[in-house]
């Protein structure tokens, strides 16, 4: 596989790669060759990959990465539609097995891990009020039958607050839009309070006013020292609002801050845009 | 007064009346809940498919020892619970669909059940197993449903938020925790297929779905609160038991097909009038 080595900015070659133990950045290459290699943040490792292959069983793997996510950094995962985006943080997710190598993940991080897939997943016509829906995101807390305490159901009712949907508490949720939703499941993110956050293409299909929102929200998060992974598709939010940057692409993975990828986009191509600037 | 003297009079003369009422509404309690599940699951036929494919087992049992609720139960329960087994291996390893590798199993599960009911017994206890003996069950079939559906809705009502949950967004629980996912999903479906062994003694294995998909599918046309639903799906499902027998008896229909049409009458009111997504309702 390829890995993009960013400080000398050229690729090289590698299969297996033990890490890195100091926070130094530095970590060994199969072939006893120290490298200089990327480290998204400045702390450390929440997420590991080992060459983690990943895709869907019986499958080509989709691609294979070595790397790793830092706590509390805040990353973009960009790359053309089939390039496995989703299927990476559903493998990151515990929802796919990896289909080869391995990825570690901090024990703060295996427990409290918080995973919006894509909107389309979601039957809206289920009878569940918008409360209900946010007050799932106890259950890391209360676990599974224990009593949701007075003090979740605050809380519960701040993260709405948050989100701007406070007077749709007690409505349905047939009767959000895709935006509200939206909203609404960030609320319950912000209830469980994880420690990493992967997001699965959370803007698609939403209007400008709730993407604001929900960026400040994000930025929240990654302040309060998250470790946010997110699909994206618009190069100016990801240059906004995301420092980190992971590119998936069939020529080779590249990570990166996202001012340097962008840039070295553009300069090969114009980057397809996307959507609008929020 | 004599309204209520023709509604009571099959149930105070008639012991097999009033046993048929009991069974009925004691499955009643804790196959209407379960129906609704099915239902917001989007499984509505997959009940039915379970109800097929308790039959080899239950065809086993009463080969072995005849017209007993509890062998034919414990057959019954194997088999289907084996089919929806099989059925889920199936799906996780190729990618077939759950409905169709269901599909795959259940007819031939019918198919065996039949078989094996033909070779050994009559076409009456075929007809028997296929279509129930409502007004035929004993004390000790009554007791066999009442213990069946106390523990459903006891077990429901331990495992309630987390099967809300499971239903509505499998991935959070699937994130959460991969263990209690397949916990709540294998409990779930054991306590189908015990509701649907416990009955087909009343309605036949045909039909015993009926009772539980029916009063659910009517439900939700009556509420977007999910407590309420349950709770309407067993109201609907009461009276369409009580109707249902009340009306084979004044007509000298089969009781167990009454009960079934009754519940489906109530289903075309619901759909027809229904205050949530009703088609009047949509209408105005």
């Amino acid at each position: 596989m390829l890995y993009y080595n960013n400080f000398d900015g050229g690729y090289c070659g590698q299969s297996l790669c033990f890490f890195r133990n100091s926070p130094t950045g530095y970590r060994r290459c199969a072939a006893g060759t120290v490298m200089d290699s990327y480290f998204l943040g400045g702390g450390t490792d929440m997420i590991a990959l080992h060459s983690l292959a990943f895709g869907y069983s019986g499958q080509h793997p989709l691609g294979t990465l070595n790397g790793c996510f830092d706590t509390g950094s805040l990353t973009a995962i960009i790359g053309a539609n089939g390039t496995g985006k989703s299927t990476l943080l559903k493998t990151l997710a515990g929802l796919l097995p990896p289909l080869g190598g391995c990825f570690c993940m901090a024990p703060q991080g295996q427990r409290q891990l918080g995973y919006l897939p894509q909107l389309t997943e979601f039957d809206r016509q289920f009878p569940l009020s918008v409360n209900d829906l946010v007050l799932m995101g106890c259950i890391p807390h209360s676990g599974m039958f224990g009593r949701i305490s007075g003090l979740w159901r605050k809380k519960a009712i701040e993260a709405l607050d948050t989100v701007g949907m406070t007077e749709f508490s007690p409505m349905h949720i047939g009767t959000l839009s895709g935006g509200q939703l939206q909203r609404v499941l960030f609320a319950r993110l912000l209830v469980m309070q994880p420690s990493v956050i992967l997001l699965d293409e959370p803007f698609t299909g939403i209007d400008i006013q709730t993407i604001r929102t929900l960026l400040v929200v994000i930025r929240q998060l990654h302040l309060e020292g998250r470790t946010i992974l997110a699909v994206l598709h618009d190069m100016e939010q990801v240059e906004k609002y995301f420092p980190h940057v992971l590119m998936l692409s069939a020529e080779g993975h590249r990570w990166g801050r996202s001012a340097d990828i962008l840039h070295s986009l553009t300069a090969a191509a114009t980057p397809p845009q996307q959507g609008l600037l929020p | 007064m004599m309204l209520l003297h023709l509604l009571c009079e099959p149930f105070g003369d008639f012991g097999f009346m009033r046993r048929a009422l009991v069974g009925c509404l004691a499955l009643t309690l804790s196959a209407a809940p379960l129906g609704c599940f099915l239902l917001l699951r989007r499984m509505s036929l997959i009940g039915d498919a379970l109800s097929h494919a308790v039959l080899p087992g239950v065809a086993i049992g009463y080969l072995v020892s005849g017209m007993s609720l509890v062998a034919m139960g414990v057959g019954g329960f194997i088999a289907g619970l084996s089919v929806a087994m099989l059925s889920g291996v199936v799906s996780r390893r190729t990618g077939l669909r759950e409905d169709a590798s269901f599909a795959g199993f259940y007819l031939g599960s019918l198919a065996l059940g039949v078989t094996l009911v033909s070779l050994r017994g009559s076409s009456v206890d075929l007809l028997h197993v296929l279509f129930g003996s409502i007004l035929a069950i004993d004390a000790n079939a009554l007791i066999t449903i009442g213990i069946i559906s106390s523990g459903s809705v006891l077990v429901l009502a331990l495992i309630y938020r987390v099967l809300v949950i499971e239903s509505f967004d499998v991935t959070f629980l699937k994130v959460l925790s991969r263990r209690s996912r397949a916990l709540i999903h294998c409990l779930f479906l054991s306590m189908v297929v015990l509701n649907l062994v416990a009955g087909f003694q009343l309605l036949g294995t045909l039909m015993t779905v009926g009772i539980m998909m029916l009063p659910a599918a009517s439900a939700r046309f009556w509420s977007q609160r999910l407590s309420i639903m349950l709770l309407a799906a067993v109201g609907i499902g009461t009276c369409a038991s009580l109707v249902g027998l009340i009306w084979s008896y004044y007509a000298d229909l089969p009781a167990g097909p009454a009960v079934i049409l009754t519940s489906t009458l109530f289903f075309c009111f619901s759909v027809l009038f229904g205050s949530n997504g009703g088609m009047l309702c949509r209408c105005r």
